[in-house]
């Protein structure tokens, strides 16, 4: 590689030097200033998570780095500002939590800034090499944040369990890409297309294709490898739950489109079939398991499942206008994952501390209208009543799915998501007409911020929703 | 007997398969679990290796090395947690690891 071409990958992945030495950095200054120096850390993360986007959105052109292994597209960099925008609202949420429940350790916000990095780069990823070595990084660094709480057993149990899980399916994954890479002879997403193209598919490499989206499958937990999302969720500390909710989803997500639309593009019929079948699964799982649940957070897990399963619909129709739908399904779900979890947060009471019970949300209405207000919208938008952003989300995929002919999927989604209302209306009800018990301690400031901005965005999505719309369309045009 | 190709992939796939049977099978203990996802990890490398060689292209072995690399430090956090949550539960049997349920 020529001194010019290295010079040009570096501008091209300058938001993720900035990410990688910015942590370094950040760890030598909490190792040097002890334990005191948590919120100094945690404030100059956020600090250099937003270098990171405005040089990213202002800076950063596109084009291929690093002999093809990474890729700045604009779907990248739609992603890339959803991940940096998720990254630093949870870490902004964590603050109150953390000191609570004495988590507030350095290392924290290191390690977030370490999996931000690994997510742009999943993000980013245009070979297989990358593309593991990212989502490593992404995963090494969230296996750690869910057992941040290291003298709770539940937390270090959330951590085990997600390990384990973790490393079987990044074994998996890895098994599919040496597949994959043996019988295409490459590693790279356009040399695998261009190979695809050209020959006849042969076994092995359906068989590299179901390992590698079984891997990924547990990444974004879409059904059946779901397994461990509710008690990585239960168990994870709520801060660390909100971050596992938004980000993660939306790097796995952006990673799953990239492959099969990119690499996997000459075998589309093939990796449909998978996909539509996952996404029945998941909206299904997500509709039903979610009904019978107690804890608000474990509520939350079923509740992402099914959103994951409504998300690959758009990705199952494979167009444009699919792709396009995946891209905004992911913006708006952070959003209202992350406002709900703002609500979850702040679920505190005097004496016990956090709670997670549904049923401590009964009387909201009266003792805390603002919060509850929020946590309406965020519920019926959630359950994707019109005229909240939810609705257009789930609106888009599947008008995707009905224009690919996927007519049985759409309608089974729509089924779904007519189920997964009941569960989201309970909460409402409890809210709004339950007898009152004891209130929770007011919320902080930075809570009723996040929630406020996702209850009204959510609510005003109609009227904001043009630009957005376009920005997502814009993004998945760079694969057609 | 020629020793080919197909001939490292049915080891790797065996190893693949006594790895992911060892995760799911294994009803004692945790470590067991660690040594059969780096199990799989083996398997992962002999293939990518197996192949490098047969299309006489090195970014399988450069691939494998990675992977290497890469699961020396899963160990470590792997081990690091198991670690935090022997202290906790004072035990690392795998029917333990059921504070929630699922």
């Amino acid at each position: 590689m020529t001194a010019e071409l290295l010079l040009q990958s570096i501008q091209l992945s300058m938001p993720e030097i900035i990410l990688a030495v910015g942590a370094m950095a950040l760890l030598m200054v909490g190792v040097f200033s002890g334990e005191r120096s948590t919120s100094m850390v945690t404030g100059l993360a956020v600090g250099v998570l937003i270098i990171a986007g405005l040089w990213l959105l202002l800076v950063t052109g596109t084009g291929s780095a690093f002999g093809g292994a990474f890729l700045a597209d604009p779907f990248a960099k739609f992603m890339k500002v959803l991940i940096l925008i998720g990254s630093i609202t949870a870490m902004v949420m964590s603050v109150g939590q953390a000191r609570e429940e004495r988590i507030n350790r350095f290392e924290f916000p290191v390690l977030i800034v370490l999996a931000t990095l690994g997510m742009m780069l999943m993000v980013s990823a245009n070979s297989m090499i990358a593309l593991y070595l990212a989502l490593e990084l992404q995963s090494l660094a969230l296996y750690v944040v869910a057992a941040i709480n290291r003298d709770s057993v539940r937390s270090t149990e959330a951590g085990l369990k997600y390990f384990v899980l973790g490393a079987l399916s990044s074994g998996m994954l890895l098994y599919g890409a040496s597949l994959i890479y043996g019988f295409t002879g490459h590693t790279g997403f356009q040399e695998i297309a261009a190979v695809l193209a050209a020959d006849e598919r042969s076994l092995g490499l359906v068989f590299g294709l179901v390992f590698v989206l079984a891997g990924l499958a547990f990444k974004i937990s879409a059904v059946p490898f779901h397994m461990w999302t509710p008690d990585v969720y239960e168990g994870a500390p709520t801060a660390v739950t909100a971050f596992f909710a938004a980000a993660p989803k939306v790097a796995a997500m952006a990673m799953l489109t990239r492959i099969v639309i990119e690499a996997f593009e000459p075998i589309t019929p093939d990796w449909q079939q998978i996909i539509v079948f996952v996404s029945i699964a998941s909206m299904i799982l997500g509709a039903f398991a979610a009904i019978g649940q107690r804890n608000i957070k474990r509520l939350m897990a079923y509740s992402s499942i099914g959103h994951m399963g409504y998300a690959l619909v758009g990705l199952a129709a494979g167009t444009q206008a699919g792709v396009s739908g995946v891209a905004l399904y992911m913006l708006i779900y952070m959003v209202m994952t992350l406002g709900t979890f703002a609500c979850i947060l702040a679920m505190r009471k005097k004496e016990e501390g956090n709670v997670e019970e549904i049923d401590d949300l009964a009387g909201l209405a009266s003792t805390h209208p603002f919060m509850a207000m929020m946590l309406t919208i965020l519920m019926f938008s959630l359950a994707g009543i019109p005229p909240l952003a939810g609705f257009f989300a789930k609106y888009f995929v599947f008008v995707a799915a009905i224009e690919a002919e996927l007519y049985a999927l759409a309608v089974i989604g729509v089924l779904a998501s007519c189920v997964g209302a009941y569960y989201y209306l309970r909460i409402i009800k409890i809210m709004w007409f339950d007898e009152a018990t004891e209130s929770f301690v007011p919320a902080s400031g930075e809570l009723k911020l996040v929630y406020g901005i996702a209850g009204i965005f959510t609510l005003g999505y109609l009227f904001i929703g043009g630009p957005i719309g376009a920005a997502a369309q814009a993004a998945a045009a760079s694969f057609f | 007997m020629e020793i080919g190709i197909s001939h490292y992939l049915t080891v790797g796939a065996l190893l693949f398969t006594i790895g992911v049977f060892g995760i799911f099978l294994n009803r004692k203990n945790v470590i067991v679990i660690l040594m059969s996802v780096e199990l799989i990890l083996l398997a992962v490398n002999l293939n990518l290796v197996a192949f490098s060689a047969f299309l006489n292209d090195i970014v399988g072995q450069v691939f494998a090395l990675f992977i290497l690399t890469v699961a020396a430090a899963e160990a470590a956090i792997g081990l690091a947690i198991l670690v935090t949550f022997y202290r906790n539960r004072g035990s690392i049997a795998v029917e333990d690891i059921n504070t929630m349920k699922g």
